[in-house]
């Protein structure tokens, strides 16, 4: 203590913000944020002032108006008459839709690509060197627009497949029609429905995964008995008539059947058309971020150390048992950080979908209703929010389950 | 993080909104060149030629305004805008003038503010099919596949048309004419639609035009006018009275032949007030006297502009129909220069 009441003390002055060195950082930092927040205010009065005399009034109101546009993709009812926040939404659908399929597609393609470049096989290992180092090093706008043009070019109109004598053909016993603006499938129906497609569909799928249970249940049984008894009962049976048996009544019992498409008038009626923009977009997305995925992959699995594989050699493991159960699994510590940047990359890219006239978010409200209605600002202003909810949204799920797959120590 | 969103958006308002206030025409007068907005690329009404000169219909509202204004129709920067991003150049201020066959609707003139400055081309919105569809009517394309370019009137009018007909169609929403030929020309729709005139400029440009036929559908009113910004009533001026300047030169049959014949001195005291030579009417909105014979040098009276670029006898071939003068049964009608 007496020490320090005998220590001098220093008189603070002014001059001591600039040259005493505990104080100088301090100092600049304060400097630097007032100087910053000069910067964003004159900023910002600049745009309020020439707003202001532009006689621009930000409103919001034009998304109760109605929209009055068409929509050539969408997985929720939408028309005409509805209004342009249904559009924004049809928008909002169609991007979270193209960016889930993007993302599951990319993550098996890079997976694959990264595991096989690490092949002994020299072939292969070449093949997907050459397949990363294509596609990552072209504009992704130029392969979307290169897929698409050949899907359009290279595919027959609606109207070859008509007469008696067609110039094209329908695949698979006349189900299946491949055209230059979209791909005719058939449809499922029900003749005896509960109410919708979808209330159908959702009760085939509960049905489905109640049978994976109780076939489950059985399994375990089986494992059960087997381990008192040392006589694994025979469930081979049980399991075919609980998974299939069930599955395949209630679909009788509705009266399940394909709607196939018909060429009627100037395109195929009945079935579903899936539109050629969304396989480019698809595929595009997928094989370009598939690239990057491959590479982090490729880097993660030689992080792993080589004592680990030749240990599970040792062991006896087969190299494909030793890629999934003891590489990968470490190897997806690394892998996973960078894999988050990926999938914001792909959703972000997915934005490029206007030019090829698949109808996301950007083509939605920051194409046709910023248009119609002139709302520049506002427009750009809700994408802007829209898309950092989505991104750190997807950050918020991939940093959950990079902290379920992280080393845990204990 | 909408706090950050927020002022990101502010500083790209500010940087773009930041137009100063001195008068459109003391700024193209001091800058020395006029900017004016054109098409990307619709043959007859705006296309770079094979030097990279650009010329056409709407090109030539360019120079007329440039030459009243700069004395020199060349002293012109074209910037070429979408059907998008159109209105943003002009209300950011980036271009003075926006020809680019822009229909005039109350919308854009009052909500968007902005200033028509008067219909140089009465247009209506039409389709265009393969001849061998066997399609004569619009009525009979129920079920089609439709190119429309988006950001357009046309899209609007495409979805009532279908509508009020209970008819059903798919839009496939394009950016650009180029990329809505490629789309047409591969079959991916089975109709174009857009104004009539832009159609025949299309078709125009095809390797096999005849193979195309427009069909006799006129289903909406597009009444093309070039705009600026509203607010600068003096300019707005300017553009209105050099459009009406040329259309009234074919009126009084001033063309870019006899100009300098006439500007000697007529007996028709209207054509004198126009040319400059009696009175001094530039004075009025500060330009000099001979502002309007400046203008139709340019490129001739608006009969020439529209013989030379889209008329019967260019690739297009539109008729003249309702853009004649009103002496010919037509629309086209200068107010009085007096």
């Amino acid at each position: 203590m007496a020490i320090t009441d005998n220590a001098p003390k220093a008189s603070f002055r002014l001059g001591m913000l600039l040259y005493d060195a505990r104080y100088r950082s301090i100092t600049i930092q304060i400097l630097f944020l007032i100087a910053l927040m000069l910067g964003l205010g004159w900023l910002a009065s600049n745009a309020v002032v020439n707003l202001d005399k532009m006689g621009y009034v930000p409103s919001f109101s034009f998304l109760t108006q109605r929209a009055g546009y068409d929509i050539s993709f969408k997985l929720i009812d939408y028309t005409h008459d509805d209004t342009h926040f249904r559009a924004l939404l049809v928008g909002l659908v169609n991007t979270l839709f193209i960016s889930a399929l993007g993302c599951i597609t990319a993550t098996i393609i890079g997976v694959t690509a990264g595991v096989l470049r690490l092949s002994k096989n020299w072939v292969i290992a070449r093949l997907m060197t050459l397949y990363v180092e294509i596609f990552r090093n072209v504009p992704l706008l130029l392969w979307l627009l290169v897929i698409f043009a050949i899907l359009t070019e290279a595919t027959p109109a609606p109207n070859a497949f008509r007469g008696a004598n067609p110039a094209a053909h329908m695949w698979l016993w006349h189900s299946v029609a491949v055209t230059n603006r979209y791909v005719a499938l058939p449809a499922p129906l029900f003749s005896r429905s509960l109410g919708s497609v979808q209330t159908d569909m959702l009760t085939l799928v509960a049905v489905i995964i109640a049978s994976l249970l109780v076939n489950r249940f059985v399994v375990h049984r089986a494992s059960a008995v087997q381990y008192a008894t040392g006589v694994r009962p025979t469930t081979w049976w049980k399991s075919l008539l609980i998974l299939f048996v069930p599955a395949i009544a209630l679909l009788v019992m509705l009266g399940f059947h394909f709607e196939y498409p018909v060429l009627k008038g100037f395109n195929f009626s009945g079935g579903i058309q899936a539109p050629n923009f969304v396989f480019a977009l698809w595929l595009g997305l997928s094989i370009y971020t598939g690239t990057y995925i491959a590479e982090i992959v490729r880097s993660g699995i030689l992080a792993v150390s080589r004592g680990q594989s030749e240990a599970a050699y040792a062991l006896g493991l087969r190299p494909g048992r030793t890629m999934s159960l003891v590489v990968l699994p470490q190897a997806l510590r690394v892998i996973v950080p960078p894999m988050i940047s990926q999938f914001l990359n792909l959703t972000k890219n997915s934005t490029l979908a206007a030019a090829i006239s698949y109808p996301d978010l950007t083509a939605t409200l920051g194409g046709i209703t910023l248009n119609q209605t002139g709302r520049a600002l506002e427009c750009v202003l809700l994408m802007m929010m829209i898309y950092l909810i989505i991104s750190l949204l997807i950050s918020l799920a991939m940093n959950l389950f990079n902290r379920s797959v992280s080393l845990k120590e204990r | 993080m909408n706090r950050t969103v927020f002022l990101g958006a502010l500083t790209v308002a500010g940087l773009v909104a930041s137009f100063a206030s001195a008068s459109t025409l003391d700024e193209v007068k001091a800058r020395g060149v006029l900017n004016c907005g054109v098409n990307v690329g619709l043959v007859g009404f705006a296309a770079p030629d094979a030097n990279g000169k650009w010329t056409g219909f709407d090109v030539a509202i360019c120079k007329a305004v440039a030459a009243a204004v700069l004395g020199d129709p060349n002293k012109v920067k074209y910037v070429p805008t979408t059907g998008e991003t159109r209105f943003t150049s002009l209300s950011s201020g980036e271009i003075d003038l926006l020809a680019r066959n822009s229909t005039w609707t109350f919308s854009r003139d009052v909500d968007l503010k902005f200033t028509f400055t008067g219909v140089n081309y009465y247009d209506g919105q039409g389709f265009m099919v393969r001849k061998d569809l066997g399609v004569t009517s619009a009525k009979e394309l129920g079920g089609a596949t439709i190119c429309i370019q988006t950001g357009t009137t046309t899209e609007l009018n495409l979805a009532d048309y279908f509508k009020t007909h209970k008819m059903t169609y798919t839009p496939i929403a394009i950016k650009t004419d180029a990329e809505g030929k490629q789309q047409f020309l591969a079959g991916a729709c089975d109709a174009y639609t857009t104004d009539r005139s832009g159609l025949a400029a299309l078709r125009a440009g095809f390797e096999k035009p005849d193979d195309y036929v427009i069909l006799p559908e006129v289903i909406s009113k597009e009444p093309l006018s070039p705009l600026v910004r509203q607010g600068d009533d003096q300019w707005a001026d300017i553009v209105r009275w050099t459009e009406n300047a040329l259309i009234a030169a074919e009126e009084y049959g001033i063309t870019s032949a006899n100009i300098e014949e006439m500007a000697k001195g007529t007996t028709n005291p209207e054509i004198n007030r126009i040319l400059g030579t009696e009175g001094n009417l530039g004075a009025m909105f500060g330009l000099d006297k001979e502002w309007a014979k400046r203008a139709i040098a340019a490129s001739g009276n608006y009969g020439e502009i529209f013989e030379a670029n889209i008329g019967v006898s260019t690739p297009i071939g539109l008729a003249r129909g309702l853009n004649a003068q009103w002496t010919q049964g037509g629309l086209m009608y200068a107010p009085p220069f007096r």
